[in-house]
């Protein structure tokens, strides 16, 4: 298990939570459940922590895939730096949003999520993993052959030309059959 | 779009299949809580998210039932077998296993929301009906069971207001305790089921994925509380809730209307998953007694671009053209199982997988195969391996026809290992019987680097046929679609002599 990046889990389960607290909210808001404005803290909490954790961090090992548009989620959840690099924030950072949530029981669900994800992200915080933003890679090609070759070739590889083609008629691939082919009735 | 319903019109049709039952579940479980008289007062008390909360309960059981068979591989191994009689395609739609498996699951997941969502509706209202209501017939309805000889209809006794009243209901009833705990196993499966991590991380997939038990044991005493209550028949007889329900406050007190009783539900998704439960234990029972059967590695051949081949023998092993086998090594893991296709044919005494060197568990068996030693090793040294398989339809229909077209692209090409070397066995067996005249085999991969031990099959069944005169019997057409410096070098530099360019 030594190759396992512990965030990318507490991201998938984070990110389920505050759907999951969403949910939960719209219901007793809507409902007008007793002690709804709990829910509706709850709403708040779980677009908050959705936004926080559709980017995905760049893993340290192997190439990550991108969300869907994640790019500019990407910018301003970079911008915090420090604040959103460490896992150590976020594990409590989740631990504190869910307790409020507690409260009610349309959205403890949310909670006990909230909470799973805030202990799995203290794991990942304790292995010394952090969030790396995914970076755009520049359109730039590495110059190759020392630069003599600038672009890879837009045109197949040159063959010699068709006459000095020796090639016997029966290998030209399936145009005619070399064993005559009768239709069995089935 | 013949070929597109060709190929995959029965699998549209078994999805068709499941969607409409699915749905007929749902309509007809919705009309039993909505429409009958038993449940008038029940209704009364609830609204309509009673019959909303039973509706996906009911497809709930019918996807719990289902969702264990797709991962029985060797009852659909038996089944395929047995089925020979069928068409392939018929059989190639339990290679599908897998696709149907997470359809289901999605559906739990989906049923699981509307089910609780309509149950938060059940407990508000069940507490308010108990605490809040003064004067109304919920009231009525709530206060039965309070003195003795009564049933009661609101499972709440307790007077605790919302929205206490509704976490204290949710965690000291059965049912709100092992609905919480079995929808929290559910969320952590999925979670963990995401293709980021099922591809990247799979001990995490296959070790949380095992949180099923707990879902199964909780989904099966999760309505042994029978806290969905009806009337009972006695009492309809004697008491009619159309006629009655007007005047609440005289019920006991007037002969038309004694007091209405009840009783719950007995739990019913029990019949519905016993019979999987019990075909999965069985399978998993199967699973351990085959990889307790002994294998014997017969030959280690050390390939190069760090590919390793293990000939192996196991006392009834059968296989066909095709098919794959799951293999551990407990030296490496105790607990991987990792698939591989096999790459012999049915006519050779052994069996055999090529494994190419990608991560912690291929190195660790090729370390302990001695892989990496110059000198030969003892047989005695050489590691246990366990084998469960084979698995997987098998490609023997290209025995049937004079003219076949194999394509391959990538590690896909691997099956075609097996196919062609029984081809060879065939022909040299008997190469009147063999209905097969000839191949055209396609081969699409980045470079030959990960499949060169592959190549050097090619080329050795092309030797072979040229040596009995039957060199146009294999016709094979390799595409390299990596493009590399010095292929481009090479090509500028000598396309201007005279060269085969094949």
């Amino acid at each position: 298990m030594g190759r396992i990046e512990w965030a990318m889990w507490a991201n998938e389960q984070a990110l389920a939570s505050g759907l999951i607290l969403v949910t939960g909210g719209v219901v007793a808001v809507a409902a007008q459940f007793k002690g709804w404005p709990f829910a509706a803290y709850a709403i708040a909490a779980g677009v908050f922590v959705c936004l926080l954790e559709y980017p995905r961090g760049k893993r340290k090992k192997g190439s990550t895939m991108e969300r869907c548009g994640q790019k500019y989620l990407t910018a301003v959840v970079k911008v915090f730096g420090p604040i959103t690099r460490n896992y150590y924030v976020r594990a409590i950072l989740h631990a504190a949003l869910a307790v409020p949530a507690g409260f009610l029981l349309s959205t403890i669900l949310g909670t006990a999520c909230l909470g799973i994800a805030s202990a799995i992200y203290l794991l990942a915080a304790i292995r010394g993993e952090e969030w790396n933003p995914i970076e755009q890679k520049p359109q730039e090609r590495p110059q190759v052959g020392g630069g003599t070759i600038k672009q890879p070739p837009a045109m197949p590889p040159p063959r010699p030309p068709a006459d000095t083609r020796k090639k016997p008629p029966a290998e030209v691939a399936g145009q005619e059959n070399p064993i005559p082919v009768t239709i069995e009735a089935e | 779009m013949g070929n597109w319903v060709v190929n995959e019109g029965l699998s549209i049709l078994v999805i068709l299949v499941w969607l409409g039952l699915n749905a007929f579940l749902f309509w007809w479980y919705y009309r039993v809580y909505d429409v009958p008289v038993k449940y008038h007062y029940s209704r009364k008390l609830l609204g309509s998210a009673l019959a909303w909360a039973r509706a996906p309960a009911a497809c709930l059981n019918f996807n719990c039932l289902l969702i264990l068979l797709p991962v029985c591989r060797n009852l659909l191994s038996f089944l395929r077998g047995s089925s020979a009689c069928c068409s392939t395609r018929i059989r190639r739609q339990l290679d599908r296993n897998l696709t149907f498996h997470k359809m289901v699951a999605w559906m739990i997941a989906l049923h699981t929301a509307i089910h609780t969502i309509a149950h938060l509706f059940n407990v508000e209202r069940c507490v308010d009906g108990r605490v809040e209501a003064k004067g109304t017939i919920q009231a009525a309805l709530s206060d039965l069971g309070d003195k003795t000889g009564e049933t009661y209809l609101n499972f709440v006794r307790k007077k605790i207001p919302n929205p206490e009243g509704g976490l204290y209901v949710a965690f000291t009833y059965l049912a709100g305790l092992s609905g919480v705990i079995i929808t929290l196993a559910l969320i952590l499966i999925i979670t963990s089921s995401t293709k980021t991590i099922r591809r990247s991380y799979f001990e995490v997939f296959w070790y949380t994925h095992h949180l099923f038990v707990v879902f199964f044991i909780g989904l099966v005493i999760h309505g042994a509380g029978r806290i969905v209550r009806g009337q009972t028949d006695e009492s309809l007889k004697e008491h009619n809730p159309h006629t009655c329900e007007k005047n609440f406050t005289q019920w006991g007190k007037i002969s038309s209307c004694p007091i209405p009783q009840f009783a719950g539900n007995p739990p019913m998704t029990w019949k519905w998953v016993v019979v999987p439960m019990i075909l999965y234990f069985f399978e998993r029972l199967v699973r351990f007694w085959r990889s307790q059967q002994k294998v014997v590695i017969t030959k280690v051949v050390n390939h190069p671009f760090k590919t390793f081949e293990l000939q192996m023998m196991k006392k009834g092993f059968k296989m066909e053209v095709g098919q794959y086998i799951f293999v551990q090594c407990p030296t490496v893991s105790h607990l991987e199982w990792h698939p591989f296709t096999l790459t012999s044919a049915p006519e050779e005494d052994y069996f055999s997988i090529h494994i190419r060197i990608v991560g912690d568990w291929t190195e660790g068996v090729f370390n302990a195969c001695g892989c990496d030693k110059q000198e030969f090793q003892e047989a005695w040294k050489l590691p246990k391996i366990l084998v469960d398989g084979p698995f997987g339809t098998a490609s023997e229909d290209v025995f049937s026809y004079e003219t076949v077209m194999l394509v391959g692209a990538g590690i896909g090409v691997t099956p075609f290992a097996s196919v062609l070397k029984s081809v060879w066995y065939k022909y040299c067996n008997d190469a009147t019987s063999l209905r097969l005249k000839k191949i055209y085999f396609y081969w699409l991969c980045r470079d030959t680097h990960a499949f060169e031990w592959f190549a050097d099959l090619l080329q050795s069944l092309e030797n072979q046929m040229q040596e009995r005169d039957n060199a146009q019997f294999l016709s094979y057409n390799i595409y390299l679609t990596g493009w590399d410096e010095s292929q481009a070098t090479h090509f500028t530099v000598h396309h201007d002599e005279e060269q085969r360019c094949d």
